[in-house]
């Protein structure tokens, strides 16, 4: 209680933030990734596969669910750039705020195809209906690009020389948009959070499948379901080693305290061990398996090559070493451990049906959770792994902050609408699957009012304000579409 | 006009495209909440959220694209009305994401008793939302906003102007509302239900425009700089406003929905506008200009080649969604097809 009570400013603005974040980060790769699978899915459906016309059909309606909450969550992150960090953005809004104006654009075009895509069924002329899809894919290929060039500026920051002014204000000059863009961070940090949207999307929709299938639902829709999602999931899942390894080459010469603190290294050291586990206590690691040189070869690409330590940087200017270690472990355990159920479940179809392999089945829920726990501790990695900084070496989170108290009543507010609206969502999306078990019907009524008791054969003489159709068997206070 | 007067007027075109197409997201979920018990209320509800379900999210990136715009473009001021408005903004916040959610929620729900629940709660926050932002409208347009930040917590945003500036963003939406959702009934054929949107649309207009006046009693004295700018450069837009908004009183007492719609949009566009040139050539009154305000240049060429690429990517596809919700083979698929 007092510990609540004495919780610094600056603290509950960060747990704000990375709350606000991670709760966004999750449906924004369902923003990003799912319309690509329900392009493949309906795409066989207008082809003639009727069991995966349903789908695409449920699909988008979960969509409409996951990218109502992600709109709104992103909307909110817009207001804490500026309620939270005032201090960054006054003096780099104009620095880095033309790719969240990209993004706009961005932002724009897919609520507009989403809108379109979602009440475009039955609507439109089924091809046309179909490629509604291919902009949302698109702009969310665009817009992951826009905001992680921003992150990644954070992490590398270019495009402008820094005075203080007159008043002691510090000021950017020469200002460059587009270098700031192209910073040294973007490449490595954009393609890995893209693949990364499809690994989360793919393991987590797979997931709900697999959980059917362990209940004994082992129909074409629960295999179509699992499978689709499963295999990008799967690509992405083979690709993210790579891409990781190079997003964290760079960091020995761009961000130095952050690979030390990832490694756990405490001095600069050729033939640095790789330390699996471990804890920093008092300056020392404790406990973790050491391999030698093995830090040095995949930091650096060579034993020869120095892996930087703690003790180059002042103890103020260190990131929580055993945070960021932990989590970057978890990062790169829970990857591993995705590749593998993943493989599993590839050579298990060569021989027989992995559906019928409960071990397999329990493990693919597992690999949903996995990949949670693998997007969100990546997050860890590089955000607590920049600290103290908000923009690396230049302006520190303290100096960013805003300087309004109380910013604890605002995360308490925050931690109770979000544990709400994540608990209403997963009710609501619960219910929908169940509705959709109990009947063939994938239209999902809503009911606006009780349901009128008038029988069909009166209704047709009664004027009806809602439904033209009189012969419907509810047809005051439901609609459909 | 120099670059930063161009940038300040795009800026400007998304704060009167979000008063106009979010006003009537907004004023929908009012009607919403005065819609009456579930008897009463269902075949209204079922229309708002035909009428703001393929567009909802359309209209409200509106309002990323001004607060990007201004963050870009102004940081300084953006970082002053932050940290000056920080309740206010916090709380128009919350109801967007509870408006949302809920939104989608509600659509979705198994019974009408969780319907009943986020149904409310949708309604709520749509009044609640343009409140706030309309408060801080007000607080820009008396001069209560400090070019260096870090004003009164509350007083900033809760003199005379606020409150009006609130009150009449609320009115504002609920009567754009009215004539969207009289013209959306007419369409879809339900005649009846168009007759009575139109006779409450006709009220609230009318309610709008006594408050749109005594409006101009508070300004005189609560905000001087901006009624000093209205009886100037901004009076012509006034007049247009006045006169708009007459027509589609006139226009609604006839039954001509989609005129009346029309006459509305021209009315709440015009006193927006005459807003923005009334205060011209401050960006926060009183306090600091557009052009003291301006970050660095390179980056508003940036952002007008943004808008350019907006203009060609972004506004054609609006149009073609407004298009399609606008056809009537859009109207609902019914339960038999």
């Amino acid at each position: 209680m007092f510990g609540l009570l004495a919780l610094d400013e600056l603290m509950a603005a960060r747990y704000q933030m990375a709350l606000s974040l991670g709760f966004h980060i999750v449906l924004s790769c369902f923003g990003v990734a799912f319309p690509t699978m329900i392009f493949v899915v309906h795409r066989r459906g207008i082809r003639g596969v009727e069991v995966a016309l349903t789908l695409a059909r449920k699909w988008s309606k979960v969509a409409a669910v996951l990218f109502a909450v992600g709109a709104v969550s992103g909307t909110i992150l817009s207001f804490e750039m500026g309620l939270l960090w005032p201090g960054m953005m006054e003096t780099f809004g104009d620095v880095i705020g033309l790719p969240f104006a990209l993004e706009g654009i961005a932002f724009f075009v897919e609520a507009v195809f989403i809108g379109i895509y979602l009440y475009g069924w039955d609507r439109l002329p089924p091809k046309v209906h179909l490629r509604t899809l291919i902009p949302i894919m698109v702009s969310g290929l665009f817009g992951t690009f826009c905001i992680l060039a921003v992150n990644s500026w954070m992490n590398a920051p270019s495009g402008f020389s820094l005075t203080t002014d007159a008043s002691g204000t510090l000021r950017a000059t020469d200002v460059d948009p587009l270098a700031a863009i192209l910073n040294r961070a973007l490449w490595p940090q954009f393609v890995h959070m893209f693949v990364a949207t499809y690994l989360v999307t793919g393991f987590i929709a797979a997931a709900v499948y697999a959980t059917g299938v362990l209940r004994g639902r082992r129909d074409p829709a629960h295999r179509l379901g699992f499978t689709v999602p499963f295999a990008f999931a799967t690509v992405a899942a083979l690709m993210q080693p790579a891409i990781g390894h190079v997003a964290g080459m760079r960091l020995a010469t761009d961000q130095p305290s952050k690979l030390a603190a990832m490694e756990l290294a405490v001095e600069t050291e050729t033939n640095s061990p790789l330390i699996i586990g471990g804890v920093l206590v008092d300056g020392e690691v404790r406990g973790g398996i050491e391999i030698p040189g093995i830090g040095s070869l995949l930091a650096r690409g060579s034993t020869d090559r120095a892996v930087p330590g703690l003790d180059e940087f002042p103890a103020a200017d260190q990131p929580p070493a055993n945070v960021v270690h932990w989590a970057f472990q978890a990062m790169v355990g829970s990857g591993f451990a995705m590749i593998g159920i993943a493989l599993w479940f590839w050579w298990k179809r060569r021989r027989s049906d992995p559906f019928e392999s409960r071990w397999l089945m329990r493990a693919a829920v597992g690999a949903g959770g996995l990949s949670l726990v693998a997007l969100q501790a990546g997050w860890v990695t590089t955000e607590v792994g920049r600290q103290p900084w908000i923009v690396y070496r230049v302006m520190r989170v303290e100096d960013a902050v805003t300087k309004n108290s109380g910013i604890w009543i605002s995360l308490a507010a925050i931690v109770v609408i979000y544990a709400a609206m994540g608990a209403a969502a997963v009710k609501v999306l619960g219910s929908m699957a169940r509705r959709w078990r109990e009947s063939d019907d994938v239209d999902l009524p809503t009911p606006y009012g009780p349901p009128a008791p008038t029988p069909p054969e009166q209704a047709a003489s009664a004027p009806n304000p809602t439904s033209p159709n009189p012969t419907s068997p509810n047809p005051t206070n439901t609609v459909r579409s | 006009m120099n670059l930063s007067d161009v940038v300040a007027v795009l800026l400007f075109v998304g704060v009167v495209a979000y008063a106009v197409f979010g006003g009537a997201d907004f004023g929908s979920g009012v009607w919403d909440l005065l819609a009456g018990g579930d008897e009463a209320g269902g075949a209204l509800r079922a229309q708002i959220d035909r009428s703001i379900g393929p567009v909802w999210e359309a209209n409200h990136v509106w309002l990323i694209y001004i607060l990007v715009f201004t963050w870009t473009a102004f940081p300084t001021a953006f970082s002053a009305l932050m940290s000056t408005l920080f309740v206010p903004w916090l709380l128009a916040g919350f109801g967007i994401v509870l408006r949302g959610a809920t939104f989608a929620f509600r659509k979705f729900s198994a019974t009408l008793g969780e319907a009943r629940l986020y149904g409310v709660l949708f309604a709520s926050s749509s009044l609640i939302t343009p409140f706030f932002l309309g408060m801080i409208a007000g607080a820009v347009a008396s001069g209560r906003v400090p070019a260096e930040g870090y004003g009164n917590r509350w007083t900033s945003w809760t003199g005379p102007t606020s409150w009006l500036g609130g009150t009449l963003a609320v009115l504002t939406c609920t009567f754009l509302a009215g004539t969207f959702l009289a013209a959306d009934f007419a369409r879809a054929g339900h005649d009846d239900m168009a007759a009575t949107m139109g006779r409450r649309a006709l009220v609230a207009g009318a309610v709008t425009g006594a408050v749109a006046l005594a409006a101009v009693l508070v300004l005189e004295f609560d905000a001087e700089s901006l009624a000093s700018g209205l009886h100037s450069r901004g009076a012509a837009l006034i007049a247009i406003s006045a006169v708009a908004g007459l027509f589609s009183l006139w226009r609604l007492r006839a039954g001509r929905w989609a005129r009346a719609r029309v006459g509305a949009v021209v009315a709440v566009a015009a006193i927006v506008i005459g807003w923005g040139v009334g205060q011209y050539p401050d960006l926060l009154v009183d306090e600091l200009t557009i052009a003291d305000a301006a970050g660095a240049r390179s980056t508003m060429v940036g952002l007008i080649i943004v808008f350019g690429l907006a203009a060609v990517t972004a506004v054609p596809a609006l149009l073609w969604l407004y298009v399609l919700v606008n056809r009537p083979d859009w109207a609902p698929v019914d339960d038999s097809t």
